[in-house]
Parts: C-alpha cells; structure tokens; sequence
C-alpha cells in the first residue's frame, strides 16, 4: 500500500498539485486575515452595546468569522480529495493508465484502499493545518480563542474522509467528470440540508429538522461539519450562544458521538462498496 | 511442467453480445503463439482474461497452474494492454522502479537498465514520459512487461506503434525471450510479423477458434509452377511429390524446364479462408 501512496504523493508533487495548492491557501489565509481584522474593528464600535443586551460580541464575531473559514477549508479539503481520487478507477480505465498497475500481484482491493488512503490524508492534513492557522489568526488579530480545537478539527478533517470516500466509490462506477458533477451535488445537498435544519431549529419547524436529520445520516460529513461548527463555541451560552446558532456558521445541532461512530461505520461501508465493485468490474 | 496459460471452454459475454464462445487455447513454456482475428474476434478479451482484466462468464483460464487473475498467477505474468499509458511526469526509470516494486522483483537498477536496453531505451532513461514518442512509450511498456522476468508474457498490439525499425527489434526481442523459456501470446494484426516469429497461431472469429496450428501445418499446396521456353504455366492440383513426374513428362515433351516452384497458401490465405467475409 506505501508504495501506491508514494506514487500517489509524487505524482501530486510533480504535477504541482501541492504547489499550487499553497499558493492558494496563502491567497485564502490573507483574505481571512484582512476578513478577521475588519469583523473585529467593526465589532469594536458597538461592543458596550452589545455587552448591555448580555452578548460577548468578541465570541460572535471570532465564532462567525472561524465558521466561515471551517466551511471554506472543508470545500478546499473535499475538492483536494475529491479531485486527487475522481478518476481514480474508470477514468484511469479509460486512459490505459489503470490496466499495467492492476495486473500486478499488489491487486484492486489494496490499489483502491491506497488510493482513497492517499486522498483522504492529504485532505485530512491540509484540512486540519488550515483551520489551526485560521484559527490563530483569529486569535492574534481579535484575541479570540475558539472553545474547542481538536475535536473540530478532526471532525472537519474527518467530514472531508467521508466525501473523498464518496468519490472514489463514484470512480468505480462513473468516469471523472460525471463522478465529478455527482460528488459535488452531494456535497451541495448535504450543506443545504445542514442550512435547512439550521433554519427549522430556529424556527422550530419539525418537517425541516427531521430532512436535516436525515440528510446527516445519509451524508455524515454534513453531520461532522455541524458538530466542528459547534464545537468552537461549545461552552458559549446564553444571549451570545442563541446569536451564533442563529447565523449559516452557528452549527445549531451538535451530532454527538453517534454520529462519529456512523461516520466512520459509513466511511468504511463506502470504501467496502467500492472494493466489492471494483472486484467485480472488467477492466 | 504446467502449461503457461491453459484456457478451455471460455466463454464471456457482454450483454447480448458473445466476446468469446467456447474457446481453447494453450501456450507452452518458450513457445511464441500468434492471437490473430478481425477486430471484435475476442482477441483482446481473452489477452484480458489471461491476465485477471476480464472474469470469463464460463469455462477455465490458468497461468502456470494457478487460476489466471490470481495473485499467484499475476506474479508470473507480464502483459502489455493494447491501449495504455504511463503518468507523463514519471521518467522511464521511474515507470520500471515502479513496476518493479508492485511486482515484488529486486531487480533493482541493473534489471532497470538491462530492460531498457533491451529495448534500445537506454539513453532515456531520465526523460519524461511526456517528451517520449509514441513509439519510444511501446518499447517502454514492452520494457515494462519484462519487469519480474515473468513465465508469460501477454503483448496485445505490441508493434502498432512502432517504425519498421521498431518491429524488427520487437521481433528479434520475441526470439530473445523464447530462448529464455519465456511464454508469449502476441495478439497481433500483422500476419507477416506472426508467421514470422510465432511457433503456433490461432485464429479467431466471433468468439471461436477458426483456425489453430503451426504456420507452416496451417498453409495447403497451392500447386506447382513450371517455367519452361513455353513460358509459365501453373499446374493448380499438384504438390511436391509430383514434381519430378511433371519435369520429366516436360521433357519428354520436347520442352526445355528452366524453373519450378512448389507453392504454398500463406497465412494471409489462411487467415482470409477462416475469418471468411468478417470485415474489420
């Protein structure tokens, strides 16, 4: 398997995936920082106001502005997985370059597994290092800390798993820019859902949270999200806590650990699926 | 000694469609067998199914003894697709290293290196995939599927790229590896190339064997043509053995004999006669 991963790392290397991949992420974290500066400066100006209606405007604002960056590193993460694993069978199929490696005695089973191991970690590594530095960019520019940095980034890290786990199962089955289109669908329809309980838990509307609920089983990395989102501001109460539920980064439902448990169950299921097709599939 | 690849009665259907029909083939240790046919004869199907590509629907398929596609049987095989390619960033060095680390063979550089003179690439070693010609990419993936000095060697098309050049060497490479014991089925459209380098051919034609044997049992007499001061007249019914009965009844005749030639159907007429009017 190492030496399918090492294949996998040098071709992103040599094709400068991680390059460019940098250069991005640097783009993006100067952004968040001038972004993080403004939100603070302007949370400033009416800080004893909002300290009079029993609200920590430092914590909404630092909450807003780290959720913003989470939603925006998820989709970098899932689109650096994805992407690195989109062709990974049938498109390779198709451009001859799967049949030599397949035919070797290292198999399909531990080719896909490497492959999808490859993906998952580099998004997984990527994924984690941006939300820590975005979250100490908001710590040296607003002073704000979120309440909880492990579990979020892991989560994070772990809802990026699970979408790049969907795409090499899409890989077996559709070739690259089908799977493409299927993977990000889903992964738009799982951030809606998310969206949609949000809005019904505020409004207390039973219809809209029971289709988030079952948007987060059927696709957990949603459920992760919300959980990371909630996690920041997990000790965040009141006035204050109400205010940053209320907003697209409040991640108003926390999964807890049964829907860490399912993710990692789903994550598995995905990948045996696509062993299981893979196995089965002429090439 | 098992037989490098023993397939008997496969039969693969796609759909409808019937790739291979009930089809025999054996290819012993050394022996070089030509895989012929109009395209969509099943030629690529059981190349694939020897190698684990393909599962044939029904029937058996085995590589030195062990069911083909195995793990077992993956590790004697080498097999260069029909349409294949190799990452654009990797160096031709790196393509091998990496053939040979799947492979489990601690060839190291100097098996690297004696591939890839083998197949006169020698002096690109470093260059890119990318910057390769189409015919420098076959020799590599020729080089390729020599990586772990497999028992048997599966080549679908392994010349459609290649200069005149190109093609003599894979041939000479052919000859090479069948006096190291090494197997070779070569699915080939070149009927010149196969009669000349292949020990058995087998013909295929909807998914069947229309015709197997030794190029030189497949070929008929042709007849006998005779040059005399008459000038050359072809005697459509005769063979070698009446030879010297038709010299001599010439002769007899008054005739002056400068020539005669025993002919012979070549396998292009073979091929022609058993894939009959299938186009291509």
């Amino acid at each position: 398997m190492t030496i399918i991963l090492r294949y996998s790392m040098r071709e992103a290397i040599r094709r400068r995936v991680f390059l460019v991949v940098l250069v991005l992420s640097v783009g993006f974290l100067m952004l968040y920082a001038l972004g993080v500066d403004r939100a603070f400066n302007a949370t400033g100006n009416f800080s004893d106001t909002a300290e009079r209606a029993g609200v920590e405007a430092t914590t909404v604002a630092g909450a807003f502005m780290l959720g913003l960056s989470m939603f925006a590193t998820l989709f970098l993460g899932v689109v650096l997985g994805s992407f690195l694993t989109l062709g990974a069978i049938r498109g390779d199929a198709e451009r001859g370059l799967l049949q030599p490696l397949v035919v070797r005695p290292i198999g399909r089973t531990t080719l896909l597994l490497a492959r999808y191991a490859g993906a998952a970690l580099t998004a997984a590594f990527y994924v984690v290092g941006m939300f820590l530095l975005a979250a100490a960019i908001t710590k040296a520019i607003g002073g704000w800390w979120p309440d909880r940095v492990v579990e979020p980034a892991l989560e994070l890290a772990g809802a990026a798993g699970v979408v790049t786990a969907l795409a090499v199962l899409g890989s077996v089955l559709l070739g690259t820019t089908a799977n493409g289109i299927t993977v990000f669908m889903l992964f738009g329809a799982g951030l809606v859902g998310g969206l949609l309980g949000q809005i019904g838990r505020v409004l207390g509307s039973p219809t809209l949270k029971h289709v988030a609920t079952g948007v987060s089983w059927a696709l957990p990395f949603e459920a992760l999200y919300q959980d990371a989102l909630a996690a920041i501001t997990a000790n965040s109460g009141g006035a204050t806590g109400f205010l940053i539920r209320l907003g697209p980064f409040g991640g108003a439902h926390a999964g807890g650990v049964a829907i860490l448990v399912w993710s990692a169950g789903y994550t598995a299921l995905v990948c045996l699926a696509a062993v299981r097709l893979f196995a089965s599939t002429d090439l | 000694m098992a037989l490098a690849l023993s397939a008997r009665g496969l039969v693969k259907r796609y759909g409808a469609v019937s790739a291979l029909d009930g089809v025999d083939v054996e290819v012993g240790s050394g022996q070089l067998v030509g895989l012929l046919g109009p395209n969509g004869a099943g030629k690529s199907t059981l190349v694939k199914i020897a190698c684990g590509l393909v599962r044939q629907n029904i029937g058996t398929a085995e590589v030195c003894g062990v069911p083909a596609g195995s793990r077992a049987a993956r590790a004697q095989t080498g097999y260069l697709a029909e349409l294949f390619r190799f990452p654009g960033w990797a160096s031709a060095d790196e393509v091998l290293e990496l053939h040979q680390r799947l492979s489990g063979s601690n060839g190291a550089e100097r098996e690297r290196s004696e591939l890839l003179d083998l197949v006169g690439l020698l002096d690109a070693a470093d260059t890119r995939v990318e910057a390769m010609s189409k015919g420098m990419q076959q020799r590599l993936g020729i080089a390729q599927a020599l990586v772990g000095t497999p028992r048997l060697l599966l080549l679908d098309e392994p010349t459609s790229a290649l200069d005149p050049v190109g093609r003599r060497t894979v041939r000479e490479l052919l000859e090479q590896l069948r006096g190291r014991g090494v197997a070779v089925l070569l699915n080939s459209h070149l009927l010149s190339e196969v009669e000349l380098v292949c020990d058995h051919v087998v013909i295929l034609a909807k998914g069947k064997v229309a015709a197997a044997g030794r190029p030189a049992d497949l070929a008929r007499p042709k007849g006998v043509e005779v040059e005399t001061d008459n000038g050359t007249r072809l005697i459509p019914a005769a063979g070698r053995d009446e030879v010297p009965r038709i010299v001599a009844d010439l002769v007899a005749r008054g005739e002056r004999v400068y020539g005669v030639r025993v002919l012979r159907s070549d396998l292009e007429d073979v091929y022609l006669e058993a894939v009959g009017d299938q186009s291509s």
